[in-house]
């Protein structure tokens, strides 16, 4: 029977040769992660539950970066919940403040999570590591705190969702572009239950980081699991990062999908997901008489060193505008340090933008940039809900890098081009 | 088991930091969750104006977003006796068969309630009442696997059994 990768990736982690969606599977799991979160929840349950022993050490990464660096006392007493259970039980894969970043861009960059794996996360954007092709998904804590005692977690097989990209990107448009069209175009629910694979000559020439870009949002169109084919670019973004063995699975010719659509983006340009949902997307010329108040690059759908540079050459010698405040925050300290050495943080310090440590800060209105009453944000993260970003009557635009440190200078929602 | 109360509507897309948002996030503890439960929704005052054993009652893709189990615990403890949805997203539920909220899909029912509505829901016949008027609605069944996990009273409850902790 053949089969999609999503689906040989499943069977191969539960010791079958062949499965088909719907079907209820036990899976092996290689990596169990959690948050600040999500983590204090699974360790209750965990310790409720009377389990005295972790399946693997090695196995479960725990890592505080939500409300990290603590940015209040209960704040700091959940991320304490996490180092003292990470010492109690010899986790290997605990990154305190300093050593963390930003876990779904920490993990790959680490080779902590490599090509043909099955990872479950406490945290919903766990599906970005489809971009290594990898099965990640997102779960809750009670999912975590299962399978951090056996080590697995199950699953019904879910069908599968092709999307196929052709013509060559824009300048300024990017992995950041292509999932806001794929969500405006099927809805916040319209790959619900469902893997969404990636597929098509866009991604085929599309870099790591915007592969994990595509992926990472795959939650916010309800997809299980977001994945896309390993293959050359892939085996070089790994091959000097993993710390296990890994397998490039493909899906067969004549695999089964329960949708097939097809994209041309040769003429796209950069898109924007209006508040306050990320199916709201309007191609940003349509938006160029948006006033902001606050421009944010970072977080796990776009903090990468690939989303810096794209920033840092659009502001390169402007000044953010005096009504904007610019944040930019690099998703882990390689990202920062890689920053620093090729002169990207004098750029967006020159241009009047603070630089922050890793952390997720904003994005979900934790800390390190929340926003007023009727304040207004552009962001290069991935959720416009009401209130994501602070006061329940503020708005979250979101866009690509390029965009958003465009619009920073602009004081308005707008394009690079339009920088004199 | 049934569950009865007054019908809270919602409409569609209600995501987690709706339910709960994340400024509140840095506690799990059950209590305080509950106490900003729908802060960020429709109906910002819902924690003054709801009973307990009342019913939520959404549009598709009910609890959408986000993972955080706070948002299905919030519920649960606020003393919200079900929610009845035309659809509900992935990882919401999941978490709410493994932490024991209970949840019915059912569109047609969701058509026909209205705001305010006494209803009762019959989880072992797969029953939606309106009780004024007395419509009955089906319940679209419960998956085998899922009907399990309730069984055994949740994930952790069955973890244990097939981790020998019991």
């Amino acid at each position: 029977m053949p089969m999609t990768i999503t689906e040989k990736i499943l069977a191969a982690h539960c010791g079958k040769k062949e499965i088909a969606p719907g079907e209820l599977i036990n899976a092996k799991l290689d990596l169990v992660l959690a948050n600040d979160i999500t983590a204090p929840i699974s360790i209750k349950e965990f310790r409720a539950a009377g389990a005295k022993k972790v399946f693997d050490p090695d196995r479960i990464a725990l890592i505080p970066d939500h409300f990290a660096p603590n940015k209040d006392i209960a704040s700091a007493e959940q991320c304490n919940l996490l180092r003292q259970f990470s010492r109690e039980h010899n986790l290997s894969l605990y990154f305190e403040v300093g050593r963390m970043g930003v876990e779904h861009a920490l993990l790959p960059e680490q080779g902590l999570v490599v090509p043909g794996d099955v990872v479950i996360g406490a945290d919903s954007h766990t599906c970005t590591y489809g971009g290594l092709g990898a099965f990640s998904t997102g779960v809750g804590s009670t999912d975590v705190a299962a399978a951090m005692i056996t080590g697995e977690a199950w699953f019904k097989v879910p069908e599968s969702m092709k999307f196929i990209y052709k013509g060559k990107l824009g300048k300024w448009v990017s992995g950041k572009d292509i999932i806001l069209r794929t969500i405006g175009d099927i809805g916040v629910d319209g790959a619900l239950y469902r893997a969404m694979e990636f597929t098509g000559e866009a991604i085929k020439k599309l870099t790591m980081a915007g592969r994990l870009t595509i992926c990472n949002m795959a939650i916010e169109a309800g997809g299980k699991n977001g994945i896309i084919e390993p293959d050359e670019i892939t085996e070089r973004y790994v091959a000097t990062r993993a710390r296990r063995k890994y397998k490039f699975y493909k899906s067969d010719k004549k695999a089964n999908y329960v949708d097939v659509r097809e994209y041309d983006l040769s003429a796209m340009e950069p898109q924007i997901a209006c508040p306050h949902l990320p199916e709201n997307v309007k191609p940003v010329s349509q938006l160029a008489a948006i006033n902001i108040d606050q421009s944010v690059v970072g977080s796990c759908t776009n903090g990468r060193i690939e989303d810096m540079r794209e920033a840092a050459k659009v502001i390169k010698g402007h000044k953010v505008h005096p009504y904007v405040r610019m944040i930019v925050i690099p998703a882990t300290q390689a990202i920062y340090k890689q920053c620093i050495k090729e002169g990207l943080v004098d750029i967006f310090i020159d241009a009047g933008a603070a630089f922050s440590t890793p952390t997720c800060g904003p994005c979900l209105g934790g800390h390190m940039g929340i926003l007023a009453s009727g304040e207004r944000a552009i962001s290069t993260t991935n959720r416009n809900f009401v209130g994501r970003m602070g006061h329940p009557k503020s708005e979250v635009y979101l866009s690509n890098p390029a965009i958003a440190a465009a619009s920073a200078v602009l004081g308005r929602i707008g394009r690079p081009e339009e920088l004199k | 088991m049934k569950f009865k109360g007054k019908a809270w509507k919602f409409g569609a897309d209600v995501d987690t930091d709706a339910i709960i948002p994340a400024r509140y996030l840095n506690t799990s503890d059950p209590k305080e969750l509950a106490s900003h439960c729908m802060e960020d929704s429709t109906n910002p005052d819902f924690m003054k104006k709801m009973k307990p054993g009342d019913v939520i009652v959404a549009e598709k893709n009910f609890g959408c977003g986000s993972s955080r189990e706070h948002a299905p615990i919030a519920i649960k403890t606020a003393g919200i006796s079900c929610v009845v949805a035309k659809s509900f997203a992935r990882i919401f539920y999941r978490n709410c068969f493994n932490m024991g909220l209970p949840i019915f899909e059912s569109p047609e029912a969701v058509d026909n309630i209205k705001e305010g509505d006494e209803i009762e829901v019959d989880a072992d016949a797969g029953v939606i009442r309106i009780l004024p008027s007395g419509r009955e609605f089906k319940v679209a069944p419960v998956p085998a696997f899922m009907q399990e996990l309730i069984a055994a009273g949740g994930l952790m409850a069955y973890t244990k059994k097939k981790a020998g902790l019991a």
